[in-house]
């Protein structure tokens, strides 16, 4: 009998890469979830309340009703993820006995650990995890997310703090590809991160697992803009189903991810999508009350 | 001779950097007018149902069927088997109808039942090749002039090829393992290694 391997870290990063040139979106019933897949997206985050919802509401968000996420697996073919609080492992296994297709430790919902994130590699499914910077990144790897998201600022339609991780994450890898090895010593010490990790970063010149943008893409000039930028794909939370035309709006940002160097093309399926989610300026908000200062 | 690789989503680059290990420069396809002069045609993994919009959208479909037919080596990985297929068990996605084989999706399970295994596979040599198998298809019905490449234990075939067509469940793309490339160059080169059975073979 051949030895049949599940839950390997390369099947799990691997389903990432599959992902990778796509758009994830957001959904919180079944009627989104099928929009979003007819629209071409290439898997949807099954959640309760949109991050813009959330961020109104106030209050402990956690994990989504188990109910809503299996009624959204039972009506797409593409795959469903969805949140856990910070540091909610429990959570974690509940959504894996679901048979959930990606988890996402995410700092949108109200931390449940200030300490301590998931040991993600004790999971047959696999994890994505926000940073805001390389050591970020590198430290939710090591923990065994098998997928990076920027953290951007979610539910502001806002994207310049995803603009800002983006680039501070290519600027360190920039960074390291020309740093000499006898300064990586030093440098994986002050970023918090294994020697062995960064090496492979330094060698790999890029991050080690897929990254895509996340956190404040609210038109198909963001997600384009994210894409040149370096990311891999592109998550959009409220951006789509907070705006005038979802549909539409969903269609024309999954091309423009596909064509994002086309300036035409780009140019052709921003026409007429009606009004963008209305949005907040993410240097409006209040320190305290920022979603992606919440863990390190 | 130029091979592509088509870029409307999925794991292009993976499948580009393999073949610029193997000195070939490939394309990226996006559009119909990528597709000019191409000796061959990789399909990647992704999503079917996001290639299969994408390729409607901007009239891929027309131009990759003539492809196939006019002898040029077209692989499909995945989602792109998916797409290369005569028929799948769904109505959703619409295949190419390129090559002799049924399909079904997610045949496996999902995510949490993805997995690796070692393969034997005769047309790629003595060592077993390494493969790696995420949400895949599976071939559940093979047209008279379909070679079985590689079945498993309970006979369901997961490489098959067809002429100049290829197709995989697996994904050679993420691994080290050069041999698919290798074998899908050969076949853009016309020089099918004697593998190559029925019609369409160049």
């Amino acid at each position: 009998m051949v030895e049949v391997l599940t839950g390997t870290f390369t099947v799990k990063a691997g389903h990432a890469q599959m992902l990778k040139g796509g758009v994830i979106m957001d959904v919180v019933n079944v009627e989104q979830a099928k929009i979003a897949e007819e629209a071409g997206a290439v898997a949807v985050m099954a959640l309760e309340r949109v991050p813009a919802d959330i961020r109104a509401d106030g209050g402990v968000a956690r994990m989504t009703d188990p109910q809503i996420i299996c009624d959204i697996m039972d009506v797409v073919s593409i795959p469903v993820m969805a949140k856990v609080r910070i540091g909610h492992f429990v959570e974690a296994q509940i959504l894996e006995s679901l048979g959930i297709d990606y988890i996402d430790e995410s700092e949108v919902l109200t931390p449940a650990d200030e300490t301590h994130h998931i040991w993600k590699h004790d999971y047959q499914v696999p994890f994505v995890c926000g940073c805001r910077n390389l050591g970020e990144a590198l430290r939710r790897i090591s923990e065994g997310a098998a997928m990076i998201r920027t953290k951007g600022e979610a539910g502001t339609g806002d994207v310049v703090e995803a603009v800002r991780h983006m680039r501070t994450v290519q600027d360190a890898i920039r960074k390291l590809e020309n740093m000499p090895e006898d300064e990586l010593v030093v440098e994986a010490r002050d970023m918090r991160v294994s020697l062995d990790l960064l090496i492979k970063t330094k060698e790999m010149g890029r991050m080690p697992v897929v990254n895509f943008a996340a956190g404040g893409v609210a038109t198909p000039a963001d997600a384009a803009l994210m894409m040149q930028l370096g990311a891999d794909g592109v998550f959009v939370g409220s951006g789509i189903f907070k705006s005038g035309d979802p549909a539409s709006r969903a269609h024309a940002i999954v091309q423009s991810v596909t064509h994002y160097q086309d300036a035409k093309i780009l140019a052709e399926v921003s026409k007429n999508l009606g009004e963008p989610m209305v949005g907040i300026s993410a240097k409006s908000i209040p320190e305290d009350e920022l979603l992606a200062t919440r863990s390190q | 001779m130029e091979v592509g690789v088509l870029a409307v989503q999925g794991d292009f680059a993976e499948h580009i950097a393999v073949l610029s290990k193997l000195g070939v420069k490939a394309r990226e396809v996006r559009l119909p007018e990528h597709l000019e002069s191409l000796g061959g045609l990789i399909i990647p993994g992704g999503e079917s149902t996001t290639l299969s919009r994408l390729m409607t959208l901007y009239n891929l479909r027309e131009p990759l069927q003539k492809m196939a037919v006019e002898g040029r080596a077209v692989w499909g990985t995945c989602a792109g088997m998916i797409m290369i297929s005569q028929e799948i068990t769904e109505n959703d996605p619409v295949p190419l109808g390129i090559m002799d084989i049924g399909v079904q999706r997610n045949a496996f399970g999902r995510q949490v039942d993805s997995f690796e295994q070692r393969l034997d596979i005769k047309a790629m040599g003595s060592d077993p090749f390494h493969a790696i198998f995420i949400r895949a298809p599976v071939i559940i019905r093979v047209g008279n002039d379909v070679e079985v490449l590689c079945a498993l234990d309970d006979d369901r075939p997961v490489a098959v090829q067809q002429g100049n067509l290829m197709a995989t469940s697996f994904h050679p793309e993420l691994t080290n393992d050069y041999r698919f490339h290798s074998y899908f160059l050969e076949l853009a080169n016309g020089n099918s290694n004697g593998h190559s059975c029925g019609n369409g073979s160049s």
